[in-house]
């Protein structure tokens, strides 16, 4: 074949091989297809265990409960016990270390998240007690009256 | 014999080698007793989960945590869980909304603006949505680049060394679960709190529920929790209709969620 067929067929396999150089040291050895097939499971191996690498900043009340154990107690001996401490105290994250104080959320805006009432049939939300925010007390902070790990109202201070 | 195959000859031999291309090729591969048993251990684990439509009160304390658990920003028009409210009148209008995703609750009666008299209501309540970690997840068939894939355990997950941002995964689901990372610049959604439920812990969003509305467990252990009442309960999935055979489902689903 003629010199000028050649010279650009040279120059496709030089860039051809080019990128599969480039893609041999680009693309990482447990790149491929693994257990849910090609469709599905067509993956970088070890970004599962990045995922898994992610830290936990909710830690639940079992983290708590041992230095805190007093309002522990108390809060789970209250209608209250099924929320979680981190709920309005803030994500304890490496607390005590980091973060040395947590910031607790004592605003209205958060107790009317459950007790706003809104009479909504089909819904527990319906059964719950609740105020009306702009009549109830306009202004001030819930727990100026009520206790939030005691919340019964012989718990009003 | 004759040259010429008879009509009788013709289709006995047809019909053997029908019999013969049916067998699959995987019917023949014998496994080593290991292989076998890698192939069972493997599958151990199905991460499902189970949304209460009636135990949900609409606090939205689910996309609070969420949001920080993931490092969702807080304050962008984004989240990888939300909770609805759907309000149906006796006129029969759904009226519908959820004011930031969610994340500060519901706690005025005003849907978009507009006051419905609770006389007016027939019934009223809150589904929360998530990602429905899809056993035939339409956003991985779609990802050009092999960014996005399901676990061996069920679970879809965004691999952010790898995602280009192209947005088509966003486009592909059908639940609207996905969408863009303003600060990572990657495709992002609910992965059921991946580094939680890997080592033992339950999602952020089923910890910080109050009601007990959300719940995960093992589809592939018959005494999860969650399991019983995926095989013993009526409940409905989102969308049943896309084929996507999703694995989030809820109890009394009403025909007005979309």
């Amino acid at each position: 074949m003629s010199n000028h067929v050649w010279r650009p067929a040279w120059v496709v396999l030089g860039v051809v091989a080019l990128i599969l150089t480039a893609r041999y040291f680009y693309v990482p050895s447990d790149f491929g297809t693994h257990e849910r097939g090609f469709m599905y499971g067509y993956y970088r191996k070890a970004s599962e265990e990045d995922w898994k690498k992610i830290k936990v900043k909710y830690r639940t009340k079992d983290y708590c409960k041992d230095c805190h154990a007093d309002k522990y107690e108390m809060n789970m001996a209250s209608k209250h016990s099924i929320i979680q401490c981190e709920n309005c105290h803030g994500p304890a994250m490496d607390h005590p270390e980091n973060p040395q104080k947590l910031a607790i959320d004592k605003s209205r805006d958060l107790c009317i998240r459950c007790h706003a009432k809104l009479n909504y049939p089909s819904s527990r939300r319906g059964e719950l007690k609740g105020i009306d925010p702009d009549s109830h007390n306009a202004g001030m902070e819930c727990s100026a009256c009520h206790n939030p790990h005691k919340p019964s109202l012989e718990g009003l201070k | 014999m004759s040259d010429n195959c008879s009509r009788r000859e013709f289709f006995a031999n047809a019909l053997k080698l029908a019999a013969v291309a049916a067998i699959p090729v995987g019917a023949l591969k014998i496994l080593e007793p290991g292989e076998a048993k890698a192939a069972i251990a493997k599958t151990g684990v199905r991460w499902g989960f189970v949304v209460d439509t009636h135990k949900c009160i609409g606090c939205g304390f689910c996309v609070k945590a969420c949001k920080n658990e993931n490092e969702v920003m807080y304050d962008a028009p984004v989240s990888r869980t939300w909770v609805e409210r759907y309000v149906v009148t006796k006129d029969g209008e759904v009226h519908a909304d959820t004011p930031n995703a969610a994340r500060d609750g519901f706690t005025t009666p005003k849907i978009h603006g507009q006051v419905i008299p609770d006389s007016e209501i027939t019934k009223a309540f809150f589904v929360p949505k998530l990602c429905n970690q899809c056993e035939n997840p339409p956003c991985v068939q779609v990802c050009p680049v092999g960014a996005t894939y399901q676990a061996p355990d069920g679970v879809v997950l965004v691999d952010r060394t790898w995602c280009i941002g192209c947005g088509y995964c966003i486009m592909a689901c059908p639940y609207g679960v996905r969408f863009f990372h303003p600060q990572f610049k990657v495709a992002e959604k609910c992965n059921f709190c991946y580094h939680r439920i890997s080592q033992g812990m339950k999602t952020a969003c089923v910890d910080a529920c109050p009601t007990g509305a959300r719940m995960i467990g093992n589809l592939k252990d018959p005494n999860d929790p969650v399991t019983k009442i995926v095989l013993n309960e009526r409940v409905g999935v989102l969308k049943d209709e896309y084929g996507t055979k999703p694995q989030v489902f809820y109890l009394g689903l009403d025909k007005n969620v979309r």
